[in-house]
């Protein structure tokens, strides 16, 4: 069964963009484990030459004019949202 | 339990200030997160001036809180949106508004929908409509629980997974999870967008259907929805059912079976042909699912990184601390094991072995149930292994959570309309429901078989 270090909950934290604490790792390990254990009985099934399936609907290419559509929405609307905003934009920190 | 028609010509204002008198009476089940009282009530007023006229003319219904909604928050029951006020409508909640439908809050759920009990909300659990000392299942758990406690006649759901038809099972009410792609998703939080459906919980299957077949049809706003299809049947003609063998072994609850024993018992009266048939890839459907779902969990849920909306970490100095942080504080622990699974799953080196091997098998699947379908009109299966179970009784354990899901993540998977009526009620007197599964666009025979159903009970 596969193993899961506290390094690869970190590692796969920093993927994902979430910053764990410290008491968060040692659960989520386990947990992890725990559930990579159980997906892994996968391997039991024989796929060879199978297609894998992404979507289940047949549509392809689903077309529309490109024309401007804000759906009724004003982006001062959406500006609002925001956490931080000046001058039109979404505000962050410094990033360099 | 009130059905739709008993609403229908009274006045809607009465209609909406009897909900939510009901809804704060029952503020124990923690099963509503938010009131929207006075858009409620102006657009009841509305209605009563013959402003607003329709098939729903006045009738009072909750949304579960991942569907965007005026007049309030849409919270997906998180931290990172508890104070988020959408600017737009889901086409669903457009849809029902337009026939006069009046919305008068929003219901409680796992947060972003990842869970099957409703344990995962920010905001505290949804208690069991029978039990408050159990689950009300989920993650439509909160809509599941309005319904089954006659505050509203219904209220909305989505099934990623089995998150309308489980807890409608442990309530002891009708939920419908339609096609893949029959009603539009703009406006709903997405959680896994292959698997994603929106649909309905409800007293009666009439009444399901009629809310169906209202938020049904494609939408230009999500490219994902089929040509308009549903249109109301009704069963003429015997049909050929199996019962899917391998959802009926000994690890199955025997209350649970008995339920479905009694269900077909009731369809072979109504005359329909009834025979046991194999789909032997179940065991693997679990697998497929929490490889699957993940992976797109974790690329859907990338948007809340305290940026362009929801909460910011207020500490944050830099750009990496404000989606780190805001991500940490504002997610649930559910959410964060499915963000880190489906990173793994999608990672370089592990790529083929999980997501790509899981999307074959998912053919194989889908295989599995067009034979079936060639051969059979309606599947029928168990919509989980047990009644509700206790508050807390797997909360310490993920895989034995995910285990709930079993019998409801194939038709997710194939994108196959499924439904969750009343079968039976277990000796402690929890309801347990059955489960029908038909091929994709069979929703409205669904519906018909569980219209016929309810009228022999």
């Amino acid at each position: 069964m596969t193993q899961i270090s506290s390094d690869d909950v970190q590692y796969l934290a920093r993927l994902s963009n979430l910053e764990l604490s410290a008491d968060e790792i040692e659960p989520l390990r386990s947990d992890l484990e725990n559930i990579i254990g159980y997906i892994e009985q996968l391997k039991e099934l024989d796929t060879e030459g199978v297609e894998p399936t992404y979507q289940v609907t047949d549509l392809q290419n689903v077309w529309r004019e490109d024309e401007i559509d804000n759906y009724g929405i004003d982006h001062t609307a959406l500006l609002d949202l925001a956490p931080d905003a000046e001058a039109h934009q979404v505000k962050v920190p410094k990033v360099l | 339990m009130v059905k739709i028609a008993d609403y229908s010509g009274k006045s809607a204002v009465a209609n909406v200030r009897e909900a939510i008198d009901k809804a704060r009476a029952h503020e124990e089940f923690n099963a509503i997160l938010s009131l929207t009282e006075e858009r409620a009530l102006e657009r009841a007023a509305a209605v009563d001036e013959g402003k607003i006229t329709g098939r729903l003319a006045g009738i009072p219904f909750i949304a579960k809180d991942n569907f965007l909604t005026l007049g309030g928050t849409t919270t997906a029951a998180s931290r990172i949106l508890e104070e988020f006020e959408a600017p737009l409508q889901a086409t669903a909640i457009e849809k029902l508004e337009a026939e006069g439908a009046i919305c008068i809050g929003k219901a409680n759920l796992d947060a972003f929908a990842h869970g099957g009990s409703t344990e995962n909300s920010a905001f505290g659990p949804t208690k069991n409509a029978h039990d408050k000392e159990r689950v009300a299942g989920g993650s439509s758990g909160g809509s599941a629980v309005v319904v089954a406690l006659d505050i509203v006649p219904f209220a909305l759901g989505t099934d990623t997974g089995g998150s309308i038809r489980q807890p409608a099972s442990f309530n002891g009410v009708v939920g419908v999870k339609p096609t893949y792609g029959m009603v539009s998703r703009y406006g709903v939080v997405a959680m896994a967008s292959s698997t994603d459906t929106i649909g309905v919980l409800a007293t009666t299957a009439t009444d399901a259907e009629l809310v169906m077949e209202i938020m049904s049809g494609q939408d230009t706003k999500d490219m994902t929805t089929l040509p308009d299809y549903f249109a109301p049947e009704t069963i003429d003609s015997p049909l050929k059912i199996g019962v899917i063998r391998e959802a009926m072994s000994d690890d199955v609850d025997p209350e649970v079976r008995a339920g479905v024993e009694k269900t077909l018992a009731d369809l072979k009266a109504a005359g329909h042909e009834v025979e046991e048939v194999s789909l032997s890839i179940l065991k693997y459907a679990l697998a497929i699912y929490y490889i699957v779902v993940p992976a797109e969990i974790s690329s859907n849920l990338a948007r809340y990184d305290g940026v362009r909306y929801g909460r910011r970490a207020s500490e944050a100095t830099t750009l990496s601390d404000v989606y780190g942080m805001s991500r940490d504080q504002g997610l649930m622990p559910e959410n964060k094991r499915r963000i880190l699974i489906g990173s793994y799953v999608l990672s370089s080196g592990f790529f083929d072995a999980y997501y790509l091997k899981a999307q074959k098998a998912r053919t194989l699947l889908i295989d599995e149930f067009d034979r079936l379908f060639g051969q059979y009109d309606a599947l029928v299966a168990p919509v989980a292994p047990t009644p509700a179970f206790r508050l807390g009784e797997n909360t310490a354990d993920p895989v034995k959570m995910y285990l709930a899901d079993i019998m409801t993540v194939p038709a997710s998977l194939a994108g196959m309309p499924a439904l969750s009526i009343p079968a039976t009620v277990s000796q402690g007197g929890l309801p347990i429901g059955v489960q029908l599964i038909g091929p994709r666009r069979s929703d409205a025979k669904l519906l018909a078989l569980a219209k016929q159903l309810e009228e022999k009970n």
